[in-house]
């Protein structure tokens, strides 16, 4: 049960669409289950998250939707093998928020959580049971059950404790600071920029060659799958619009034949209707599979290299603080050999003391930046890895909607062909 | 599918240097066939030159015209008019000339003005050609040529020239479709205009009708449609015909709709046509950039949609062929068909005021002759009207049902394989993909 402000809110279940819900080649990306290092785990990695049944809670600007997250598991993590609980989306935010304010600056790849959207949910919220809503909420909860699938796949992030929190706890404390417009939704676009400002005049020495390869390869990773992501949408865009059409000229064939006087061509043109109307479902379901198979793995990719980028650019900030106390003991090594003229003893004593402080915070800064350097390395291993495992699966998954869906369309016209043979 | 014949020289000049702000250029030497416009009036296949011509038609041994060759230019299409003859009018059995659109328009004009064929369909007149938009695309090609990479304008300027080419094989169709459709009709093809049209080897000099003839035809339509209105209420005595225009009207309008919609249909998958196009180069690059075990998978799925995506792209091509030509031929000729209802309402409106003219003429005792010849005139003229439209009509359904019959035989035929093509391209790549993960 989770808390509320108001009295025993009413709960609307929302019923998906029928041509949203996948027909039989649309399974979850998560479902098959995958073996992540072994040699970083102690038992095998088996767990399966499912996000299910959205339900709206509430009513007018305060409603929200609640949905369900199930997991399966046999790890030894886990106090139970299989239980449930309600979230909402700013939960997943929130865990989202501490996963990447503990895990971030030391250099491991946070999977982002999905986008808000005000417009999105604003349309839920109005209470439009249409069919660009229950879009929306299908669109929602898929990328919902990707995020927590990732999440896990981690086996760092796995064993945090808020993770398991939000698997297990039948209650969660609300993720106010998540909110677009709060203090903190504020304080984070203030830092995105500074941080946008220190990026540019910050110029590291690189001494392993690695590193900047590896940032170059994402990038420019970054460039084309963005672009590609482009005409993806636009694939999808352009299909459902063939759906339409199809549709249209379905209904348009159909009043031909009946006007038809010969009766032979009027049952063909009324084939030839139903078998467009059918080629409309068809499209339909691609347009489906283009999006949940195709497109959306490459939203995802593009987030997730935001991640990387972010973690690159956490260890340049971490070189830099390194950089900073190295300049900060040599300017106190400074100050200290100039007191050593004069007659303030006490004062020598301090600067002796700061100095010894000041090494010491220099071989943390170092050890800091070592040690995001090696976390760096294993996690872009772990993360290239994911990735080449993410995009075959996905597109075999998507090459196999597109091989049903010819069949489909063979099977169509060959009985269509059959009855126009003998007009 | 328009089959391109084996002597075919294809020369695109393309003289465009990006600060030009128009680009001309021409396709020599095309050679087309008549495969999809006799399809499109219901007459069986014929072969292109050389090869055998399939005689099928009881009129075709003694005139057969069809369009040889056809260049295009800056702003005109000329079309070589072939014929093969051994009726006695002509001076050869066979011969050639060159025409232009508006030499089309002027014969097919001439038939509608001329009162004797007033009881035919006059066969609809071919649309003129229209590259506008084709070369509008070529143009912009052209001025965006640096923003680009060489493969990908190559890319773009083949697809571009084969829009094109598509749009000037219909073209030539549909003016070829005109052509057969006269030399086929027992009346229209002994029309001397017809003759001249096809043997007189100088200029028609036929210019196209100045702004001033254009209002004039303006106004005639205004008038004809408000008159055809009148005269759409005259109940006809003559089942048949009322049946006919009932069933030429609603069905005018249904074809009418069907054709708009087959359009935006095709668009639409000429569009997704595109994006995959799009998402094939994309794959390649990320094939060519990786550097994990997916750049051998990016490059085969990059090759694979390459190919389904010309394969989409002839579905949409021969929908175009076989649906959307087929129902927009239809239209023109539902609307012909129902111009010669009109004409024929008219004379038997002509004819029932001569029989009142006459009638009152007998009753003041005045001008009783002259009416009488009038009344005569009238009525001849509608029984001879009623009596060629009666078998112009049932012919037009017979032509209709043929044409349809095979345009939804072949559309059937090509769907199934293309989709075959598009299922063993997808199986066998998904084969080698799994096997090698």
């Amino acid at each position: 049960i989770l808390l509320s402000d108001g009295p025993s809110p009413a709960i609307t279940p929302i019923t998906p669409p029928t041509s949203v819900i996948a027909p039989l080649f649309i399974d979850t990306l998560c479902l098959d289950k995958c073996t992540t290092l072994r040699e970083e785990v102690d038992d095998s990695f088996d767990i399966n998250i499912s996000v299910s049944d959205p339900e709206k809670v509430g009513d007018g600007m305060n409603a929200y939707m609640a949905y369900k997250v199930t997991t399966k598991t046999s790890m030894s993590l886990f106090k139970q093998r299989e239980f449930s609980v309600k979230r909402r989306f700013s939960d997943f935010l929130g865990l989202h928020s501490k996963l990447a304010s503990k895990y971030l600056h030391v250099g491991y790849i946070v999977p982002p959580a999905p986008e808000k959207s005000i417009v999105g949910m604003t349309k839920v919220k109005v209470g439009k049971e249409d069919q660009s809503s229950n879009e929306f909420v299908e669109k929602r909860r898929s990328a919902l059950e990707r995020y927590l699938m990732r999440t896990v796949k981690h086996h760092i992030l796995l064993k945090d404790p808020d993770v398991l929190q939000f698997l297990e706890s039948s209650e969660l404390p609300r993720a106010v600071s998540t909110q677009a417009l709060s203090s903190a939704g504020l304080l984070r676009m203030v830092n995105k920029a500074a941080d946008a400002v220190n990026k540019m005049t910050i110029k590291m020495n690189e001494s392993d060659a690695w590193f900047e390869e590896k940032q170059q390869h994402f990038e420019s990773l970054d460039v084309q799958l963005r672009k590609l992501h482009i005409s993806v949408e636009s694939l999808v865009c352009h299909r459902k619009e063939l759906s339409v059409n199809t549709a249209q000229f379905a209904k348009s064939a159909a009043m031909l034949g009946n006007s038809e006087d010969h009766t032979a061509l009027s049952r063909a043109l009324s084939q030839l209707a139903e078998v467009e109307e059918k080629m409309d479902q068809l499209h339909q379901d691609q347009a489906n599979a283009d999006f949940y198979l195709f497109s959306e793995l490459l939203g995802d990719y593009v987030r997730l290299l935001a991640a990387v980028k972010g973690v690159f650019d956490h260890r340049i900030k971490t070189w830099q603080k390194w950089q900073d106390s190295q300049i900060l003991l040599q300017k106190k090594r400074e100050a200290e050999a100039k007191l050593q003229f004069t007659n303030k003893s006490d004062k020598l004593q301090q600067a002796k003391d700061e100095i010894k402080d000041m090494e010491g915070r220099v071989q943390q800064d170092e050890r800091d930046f070592e040690q995001i350097s090696r976390t760096i390395r294993k996690e872009v291993g772990r993360f290239e890895k994911e990735r080449v495992k993410d995009f075959k699966t996905s597109i075999i998954k998507y090459l196999e909607s597109l091989v049903l869906t010819q069949q489909q369309v063979i099977k169509s016209y060959f009985t269509f062909r059959y009855v126009t043979a003998s007009v | 599918m328009v089959y391109v014949g084996p002597a075919v020289i294809l020369g695109v000049l393309w003289t465009c240097p990006p600060s030009h702000p128009s680009p001309t250029y021409g396709i020599k030497g095309y050679k087309t066939d008549n495969v999809n416009s006799r399809a499109l009036i219901g007459q069986k296949k014929c072969f292109s030159r050389p090869r055998a011509v399939n005689v099928d038609l009881q009129t075709d041994a003694t005139l057969q015209v069809d369009i040889s060759d056809a260049l295009s230019e800056r702003d005109k299409v000329k079309f070589t008019v072939h014929t093969k003859s051994s009726l006695p009018n002509f001076k050869l059995n066979e011969f050639s000339v060159v025409r232009q659109h508006e030499e089309f328009i002027w014969l097919h004009d001439s038939f509608v003005e001329n009162e004797e064929y007033a009881g035919y369909i006059i066969p609809p007149a071919p649309p003129r050609p229209d590259f506008d938009a084709s070369r509008e695309k070529l143009q912009k090609l052209g001025e965006g040529e640096g923003s680009m990479t060489k493969e990908e304008f190559t890319k773009m300027k083949q697809e571009l020239e084969a829009e094109y080419l598509a749009i000037f094989k219909k073209t030539v169709a549909m003016h070829e479709v005109f052509l057969c459709r006269v030399a086929a009709h027992p009346v229209l093809r002994k029309d001397l205009n017809f003759h001249v049209f096809l043997e007189y080897n100088q200029d028609l000099s036929v210019r196209g009708k100045n702004k001033k003839e254009k209002l004039e035809d303006f106004f005639k339509n205004v008038v004809k449609s408000a008159d055809g209105v009148l005269v759409a209420g005259v109940k006809d005595v003559d089942d048949f015909f009322e049946h006919e225009k009932t069933f030429l009207l609603e069905y005018h309008n249904r074809v009418k709709d069907a054709s708009a919609k087959s359009d935006r249909m095709i668009r639409s998958h000429k569009n997704a046509a595109d994006d995959i196009n799009r998402i094939a180069s994309s794959l390649y690059t990320l094939g060519t950039q990786d550097t994990t075990e997916l750049c051998k998978f990016f490059l085969k799925v990059s090759e694979l949609f390459e190919k389904t995506r010309k394969v989409e792209s002839r579905v949409a091509a021969d929908e175009d062929l076989k649906l959307s030509d087929l129902l927009k031929y239809y239209l023109r000729e539902s609307q012909a068909a129902k111009d010669l209802l009109y004409r024929r309402s008219r004379s038997l409106v002509d004819y029932e005021n001569a029989n009142k003219a006459l009638d009152k003429a007998r009753s003041k005792n005045r001008d009783v002759l002259q009416a009488e010849t009038s009344q005569q005139i009238c009525c001849h003229k509608f029984e001879k009207i009623s009596e060629s439209a009666k078998q112009e009509l049932i012919d037009f359904k017979t032509r209709r049902v043929a044409a349809f019959r095979k345009n939804l035989v072949e559309l059937a035929e090509l769907e199934l394989k293309h989709a075959k093509g598009n299922l063993q391209l997808l199986q066998s790549c998904l084969g080698f993909m799994k096997t090698n993960t």
